[in-house]
């Protein structure tokens, strides 16, 4: 029985694990000493909470505990990765070679460094499916490429880039990687040395921790990765990332890790099964629904579908509606989910990732992400499930495409008559 | 983004929702709007001989806004002349709904797709008239 609003879109973020929270309470008002006071035991007491964050985060990644710098979420650690990499690098070369999909933190990031002129950039393409492919990196390097910047796992689509081949070839051509592994973090096994992983971005509110802190880590040896901080002021994190931290948001990062560490093989099998519990409900009772993303290589929790002649806002609006059109006084609880459709958007394009994976904006417009996680359960989906039929079949009543294709129209060959 | 009380009530029951059929001389169809654009508004009027809107039927591919601004605009065209409905403005719709700046276009879609209709209305007219009147005097 669902009785409260459905939360499906941990893709943007998760609400904090009780246990993370109670972990971070000391932290506020007892323990509440700055980590860099070095005279008291205030101070002493707030620096061995963060040792011991960073020994934890790092074991998630099989990384040493000093490669970890503290910044505040995975979009300054990709700032800090690729400025600071481009200008330390900058005798050497200014070429960046990084992908179509990644997230606008990386995106954005490039188009500042081309912007200013401090740097080339090559954006590489996906197939239909979103991966990148590893023999398109090793084509793009050139001996002016000082970092390959590939994300392990799509926050849209769910697919999963091979990092570890990826690795193998920077490692071979003597070229930093990056990866921004926030949506991986946790929940897919990561081992920065196996790996050949040079720079590491995660965030802690993906994963059941508070919003706000995330970490880089920045490789010490073999190589030896150096970065020109973006902040200045204090020296912090070894001279990479200056101001007074986090520490309620670091021991909650750390906690979120263990807990994700722990948990990872029976979570990622349970968020699974859901999800896949979820689609086959969805297909077996709607006909023209389509994946997004790679049907196998793909995070665990991570479903996005396209529903033919149906927008993605008028969907969400009828999920997320307040008002059931039988039973007027009725109020079903609330799902919440995510769209690319280009009405949910400020800028009213559609979702570049799903431009890229080569799906026409016309499916585009009708997407539907969903993003199960640790604390959804089957009744959750189950009515989830029906709730999406439901709404889907009732818009598709309204559809005039959904009509024209009913007739048999080939809906490409129409002449269209836009604004 | 919260949505307006009279979009959520066009969506949950929106008015006239159906078809007409195509070939009817009394009715006019108007189809604007592109799949890749995410909104295609299909607006049919069905028009008396002395040129007045007895009833409108509107499918709607679109967002919340623009199922609303279809569905509003049919109550808006019941009972107007073809000239009062082809005076119909989109601000008024935006008016009606509430629509934010971002929503607009929605209620542009809809005017458009009432006066399509209303041309095709005439050109319909025009070619059950044609043979019968050598005059044929400019529709509209």
């Amino acid at each position: 029985m669902v009785n409260r609003a459905v939360y499906l879109d941990n893709h943007a973020t998760t609400p904090v694990d009780p246990r993370v929270l109670e972990a971070m309470l000391p932290y506020f008002a007892d323990t509440f000493g700055n980590a860099a006071s070095r005279s008291h035991g205030f101070g002493w007491d707030a620096e061995k909470a963060v040792d011991a964050g960073r020994e934890e985060i790092a074991r998630l990644l099989n990384a040493k505990a000093k490669d970890i710098v503290f910044t505040s979420g995975a979009t300054e650690s990709d700032n800090l990765a690729i400025k600071g990499v481009v200008e330390f690098y900058r005798d050497k070369g200014n070429h960046v070679v990084t992908a179509v999909t990644e997230h606008k933190a990386v995106l954005d990031t490039c188009r500042a460094l081309e912007r200013k002129g401090a740097a080339t950039v090559t954006y590489l393409p996906v197939d239909r499916y979103g991966m990148v492919d590893p023999d398109d990196v090793r084509r793009a390097i050139t001996d002016k490429t000082v970092l390959v910047s590939i994300m392990y796992a799509n926050n849209e689509v769910g697919t999963i880039n091979p990092i570890a081949e990826i690795g193998k070839i920077t490692r071979e051509k003597g070229v930093l990687f990056h990866t921004d592994a926030t949506q991986g973090v946790g929940k897919l096994p990561i081992d920065v040395d196996a790996m050949h992983i040079d720079l590491l971005s995660l965030s802690a509110h993906k994963i059941y921790g508070p919003k706000g802190v995330g970490a880089l880590y920045v490789r010490s040896k073999g190589p030896r990765v150096r970065l020109v901080p973006q902040i200045d002021g204090g020296g912090h994190e070894r001279g990479m990332r200056s101001g007074t931290l986090n520490v309620t948001g670091i021991v909650g990062l750390a906690k979120a890790c263990e807990l994700s560490r722990e948990g990872m093989a029976d979570e990622s099998q349970r968020v699974l099964r859901l999800r896949e519990r979820l689609h086959e409900k969805i297909t077996s009772q709607l006909d023209e629904v389509y994946l997004n993303g790679h049907p196998v290589h793909r995070l665990p929790g991570n479903l996005n579908l396209s529903f033919a002649f149906v927008e993605g806002e008028s969907l969400l609006m009828g999920l997320n509606g307040s008002v059931h059109p039988i039973a007027a006084s009725a109020s079903l609880p609330a799902i919440a989910v995510s769209s690319g459709s280009a009405c949910t958007s400020a800028t009213l394009e559609p979702s570049y990732v799903l431009k890229a994976l080569g799906v026409g904006d016309d499916l585009a417009h009708t997407s539907i992400r969903f993003g199960v996680g640790r604390f959804n359960t089957e009744d959750e989906i189950d009515y989830v499930a029906d709730r999406v039929v439901g709404e889907v079949k009732r818009l598709r009543d309204l559809s005039p495409l959904y009509e024209m294709a009913k007739e048999g129209i080939d809906l490409k060959s129409v002449a269209w008559q836009r604004e | 983004m919260a949505y307006s009380d009279k979009v959520l009530d066009h969506y949950s029951n929106p008015r006239n929702v159906g078809s007409f059929p195509k070939d009817d001389p009394n009715v006019g169809t108007g189809v604007v709007g592109a799949p890749e654009c995410g909104d295609v508004m299909k607006l049919q009027l069905k028009i008396s001989d002395e040129g007045v809107v007895e009833d409108a039927k509107f499918k709607t591919f679109g967002c919340g806004s623009a199922i609303a601004s279809s569905s509003y605009v049919t109550e808006l065209v019941k009972g107007k002349t073809v000239d009062e409905v082809m005076a119909i403005k989109n601000s008024h719709i935006v008016e009606e709904l509430s629509l934010p700046p971002v929503k607009i276009h929605c209620s542009v879609l809809a005017e458009d797709g009432i006066k399509a209709a209303i041309q095709d209305w005439k050109k319909r007219r025009e070619a059950v008239d044609a043979p019968a009147e050598p005059k044929t005097a400019k529709a509209g």
